[in-house]
């Protein structure tokens, strides 16, 4: 801190008393100047933001430590009397709400990460298997989260209102068990296929009441209901969306194919693994890798045989197209058949036939993929290619099954609807039919009181459909685990207790024991949760059986893997898969919402179930909402922003602008590329440079000392004979000048060799040593020439080797500036 | 440091806090795994030191390749003995840690592969460094020539300055492109 020394007009006006000058030991900030308080300021700020950096500084503990403590002295010293007159309290206040709030944040990161459920189980699975397994266990758990949140919403603002505050069970038609099927509503068979009881309850659409406000609380239960749907498909676009744009943002910029062995070589071990046996795996697949990559690079033109390759990977596509139409057709037949067992009264058939269709889904959904493992086998790739492949593949079939359930489902819809005008007009003849019959008996009847049980029901299609999806997402769950339990769990028993009385060692030859499939799994799961997003409108309960499926899930898996699989042989890389996963998992959730937006945009709702009952559509709940409960302007201005005249503008700006961003990041790619270009020519221009001068410089340096060493020796000679001045004189300019180009080659090689140890960072040459006293005149080497020579004249006897030399350079250098002063 | 090393004090909680990466939790937990690794009756002296070959047995370090490098680098003995202290072990923790930023991690993951400490990834650096790597399975050893092509294209794509070796800026230009540096460089108590 500086001493100070102020005049009484740059007090501040409180402080008058505090004059102080030449104040040597302390500052105090009250009889500061402004821009000394300023200064005071930013140093106090720099102290901060070096105490915040702190944790990135690769520096030893104790320096650390040492420095923490300094700057903290520092900032606590100054901080607190900073702050001028009437700002001071709040200065003070601010600061103290600053630490504080730095400290809860500091508390809530550590709550939270406490809080991380099964963190010790993933842990134990990746030192055992390896980061590329675990990831598939971290993908549950985010999902888990998910979900939870999706439950939170459709249990919260859903499931509960209805059920506290809505009528209770039996008192419209709507929420009654028919009578015909009430004799056997409760039997477990009935239960399990989610009808009886099951269906007239708040986990179905059919359920709810289309009353508009429910309860005290006045609560909008149609509105509700809609907009928890909308915001269940919001909320999950934005988490996918948000995790895409930060894995996007580590990952650097896509995959960079220049740095292969680099990375190969740096990156490749996993720190995480702790287990003998799998760092043996590691090891092994790290040489495998190096071996593959080597023989790769040196074969890279070898194409034999192209034709034959294309051909077969023609094939090969062809009869995966093949298998993947067979097995779309064979869904659609089923789910046709079924509709034809319903029509004929489910009752006579088995329970094979029953469930034909969700049985059927999920055997393809699980012979398929080893088909298209066993038909990549013609086509040749790279192993991480060949995994592209059969991911795509494994996709395109969940998908055309799931459409094809999508559209087989709405063939029942419309079969339902039909269904539903004849109800509808089975209902007025019923009702004119009981009128005149309480109308026959007494003139002044009561009116008839008719048990909800007994009503005619329509057939509620919006109920049908969620308990499609709910009966599909059980039968999924069903044979994943039945999956899980024979073929990892039985196959590992088998294997092991078999193996004392086989000819063959099974656990090292067919079948040993099973790898765990990430890639397939992970497909599994998101494929999961697109029929949820799919369903839930329908079926608010899906979220609450996802959850409760997900949490059985971790468990029975973290429990499989450990027990009955081995660490993989090949081992593959997480990260690059990360965002293929979670592109999947958009492309998912954009199609999954479709048939959901289709069928509540086209289809008219059921005229005696669900909140909207009644309606024309059901997004008219949103117009009603907005003509009965909010004020009239807000109407009007709401009609105005939907008019197609301003929509498609607005539609069309965001296009330009998505084009505009587009293309600028398409072009900072580029300029990426041309500055990493740049780069490496530049320094390799210089490299060359340096190299170049270094060694002509020092090239001269040595033809100069030669002919230095030479001139001495011929001058020597010829003192001797030579008495005269003029031939001192001529040899003493016979030494000067090579003697002077030899400081100057001397200056120039200090120059570049300095140069190159910058850029080297090496300081293992002695050069500096030597030549250290000589480099403050370098820049100076040029103004006198006539100083030097009487000087070179009176050390004459020492100019025979070098070091004697930078002698008479160091009385040049003091000498020189004298000079230039003048 | 003022209280006894059997339980950190609330100051020293705070300021390791301040200047690592690690959670409250995960201090007090290096601080239990770390007592217990020293003997008993230096469990309460305030700068024990655990030897290396004690820092070897942990199950996160065992199967290692780099363990010792990574005892080397950390420690702050002089000479280099590769004992560490309860602030070289919180020092090791915090740059294997999920938060810790790329600049540091490939900080010392250059230290780390720098066998012979001179500043630099030299042709002997790295071929110690494939040894490490493939060496354990005796069958599958490189051979002389696999490793020299390995190297040469290492550097081909690594040096940019073309001086025959890796030095630090080199080495975190490649390491900042990789997309799974940061999830490997890891190690979690």
């Amino acid at each position: 801190m500086a001493i100070f020394n102020l005049s009484s007009e740059q007090e501040t006006s409180e402080e008058e008393d505090d004059k102080e000058t030449n104040d040597d030991d302390e500052v105090r900030p009250e009889c500061l100047s402004p821009e000394e308080l300023e200064k005071l300021k930013e140093a106090v700020e720099e102290k901060k933001k070096l105490i915040q950096s702190l944790k990135g500084k690769p520096w030893p503990m104790k320096k650390k430590l040492v420095t923490l403590r300094e700057s903290q002295e520092f900032v606590e010293k100054y901080e607190g009397a900073l702050g001028k007159g009437k700002g001071r309290k709040l200065y003070a206040y601010k600061v103290m709400m600053t630490k504080k709030w730095v400290k809860f944040q500091r508390d809530f990161e550590n709550f939270k990460t406490a809080c991380i459920p099964w963190e010790m189980k993933i842990k134990e699975i990746e030192s055992h298997f390896g980061s590329s397994v675990a990831s598939y266990f971290i993908f549950l758990r985010w999902m888990y989260g998910i979900n939870m949140i999706l439950f939170g919403l459709t249990f919260g603002l859903v499931m509960v209102p209805e059920a506290l505050m809505g009528r209770p069970y039996g008192s419209i038609p709507r929420k009654t068990v028919p009578r015909a099927e009430e004799a056997s509503a409760m039997d477990f068979a009935v239960l399990w296929d989610f009808k009886g009881y099951a269906q007239y309850s708040v986990l179905f659409y059919g359920f709810y009441n289309n009353q508009r406000a429910v309860g005290w609380l006045k609560f909008r239960m149609p509105l509700s209901y809609f907009l928890v749907g909308v915001g269940t498909v919001a909320y999950s676009y934005m988490v996918v969306i948000r995790t895409m744009a930060r894995n996007a943002n580590e990952s650097g910029i896509g995959d960079d194919n220049s740095f292969n062995f680099s990375w190969k070589m740096f990156t490749s071990w996993d720190y995480l693994i702790g287990n003998p046996e799998t760092a043996d795996n590691k090891f092994a697949s790290i040489t495998t890798s190096f071996k593959e990559a080597i023989l790769e690079e040196q074969e890279s033109r070898k194409d034999d045989n192209i034709h034959l390759t294309r051909f077969l990977r023609v094939l090969a596509n062809f009869l995966v197209l093949c298998c993947l139409a067979g097995s779309g057709y064979l869904i659609y037949f089923v789910v046709r058949r079924s509709q034809k067992f319903t029509l004929e009264g489910l009752e006579n058939h088995t329970w094979w036939e029953r469930n034909e269709v969700n049985m059927v889904m999920s055997l393809l959904g699980m012979f398929c993929p080893m088909l298209f493992d066993v038909i990549s086998t013609l086509e040749n790739y790279h192993p991480r290619v060949a995994l592209q492949w059969q991911l795509g593949r494994i996709f395109a079939l969940f998908l055309g099954n799931l459409y094809t359930f999508i559209i087989a489902l709405m063939d029942e819809i419309n079969l339902k609807r039909k269904e539903e005008t004849i109800v509808k007009f089975n209902i007025t003849t019923w009702e004119t039919s009981l009128y005149n019959s309480s109308m026959s008996g007494n003139v002044t009847a009561p009116p008839v009181t008719i048990h909800p049980a007994d009503v005619p029901r329509g057939p509620c299609w919006e109920t049908m459909v969620g308990q499609e999806f709910v009966r599909l997402i059980i039968s999924d769950t069903m044979t994943t685990y039945i999956t899980l339990l024979i073929g990892d769990f039985l196959r590992a028993v088998l294997v092991r207790f078999l193996n004392y009385c086989w000819c063959w060692d099974l656990e090292a030859g067919f079948p040993s024991y099973s790898e765990f499939d990430v890639s397939g799994n992970v497909l599994g799961l998101i494929f999961n949760q697109g029929m949820i997003w799919m369903g839930s409108f329908y079926a608010p309960c899906l979220p609450a059986l996802n959850v409760l499926r997900l949490h059985v899930s971790m468990y029975l898996q973290c429990w499989a893997v450990m027990c009955c699989n081995v660490p993989q042989e090949r081992v593959f890389k997480a990260s690059g898969s990360n965002n293929f996963y979670m592109a999947m998992l958009l492309v998912i959730l954009f199609l999954s919402t479709l048939p959901a937006i289709y069928t509540i945009v086209t289809i008219p709702p059921s005229f005696d179930c669900g909140p909207f009952s009644g309606k024309n559509r059901m997004f008219d709940v949103i117009q009603e909402t907005l003509e009965s409960d909010f004020p009239a302007w807000f109407s009007k201005v709401f009609s105005y922003a939907s008019n197609p005249g301003l929509v498609l503008p607005f539609i069309l700006l965001m296009v330009l602008a998505i084009y505009y961003l587009q293309s600028t990041s398409k072009s900072y790619k580029e300029a990426n590329v041309e500055l990493k270009k740049k780069l490496q020519m530049q320094n390799e221009e210089n490299k060359k440079k340096n190299k170049q001068a270094a060694l002509k410089a020092q090239m001269d340096l040595e033809e100069a000392r030669k002919a230095a060493t030479q001139a001495a020796e011929h001058r020597r000679n010829n003192n001797a004979s030579f008495q005269s001045q003029e031939g001192e004189i001529h040899n003493s300019y016979s030494i000067i000048i090579p003697i002077l180009i030899l400081q100057q080659q001397q200056q120039q090689l200090l120059l570049l060799l300095l140069k190159v140890e910058e850029n080297h960072g090496r300081n293992d040459r002695n050069h500096n040593g030597r030549y250290g006293c000589s480099s403050a005149g370098g820049s100076a080497s040029q103004p006198s020439v006539r100083g030097p020579i009487s000087r070179c004249y009176s050390n004459r006897g020492n100019s025979q080797y070098l070091p004697g030399l930078s002698q008479q350079t160091n009385p040049r250098i003091y000498r020189t500036p004298s000079l230039q002063s003048h | 440091m003022g209280t006894t090393a059997s339980q950190l004090g609330k100051a020293d909680l705070s300021e390791y806090q301040e200047l690592t990466f690690l959670t409250k939790q995960e201090i007090l937990l290096a601080h239990k795994r770390f007592t217990e690794l020293l003997p008993k009756e230096e469990k309460n002296s305030t700068n024990a030191r655990v030897p290396m070959t004690k820092i070897l047995t942990l199950p996160e370090l065992k199967s290692n390749p780099f363990k010792e490098r990574i005892c080397l680098v950390f420690s702050t003995t002089n000479p280099n003995d590769g004992s560490f202290s309860f602030d070289d072990f919180l020092d090791f923790l915090s740059a294997f840690s999920d938060s810790a930023t790329l600049e540091i991690k490939s900080h010392y993951a250059f230290r780390i592969f720098d066998f012979d400490n001179d500043g630099t990834l030299s042709c002997g650096d790295l071929e110690k460094l494939v040894d490490c790597l493939t060496y354990e399975s005796e069958d599958s050893r490189l051979t002389t020539e696999e490793m020299r092509q390995l190297i040469t294209n290492i550097l081909e794509e690594s040096d940019i300055d073309k001086d025959g070796t890796v030095n630090l800026s080199e080495f975190q230009h490649v390491i900042s492109r990789s997309p799974d540096f940061v999830s490997s460089f890891k190690i979690v108590l």
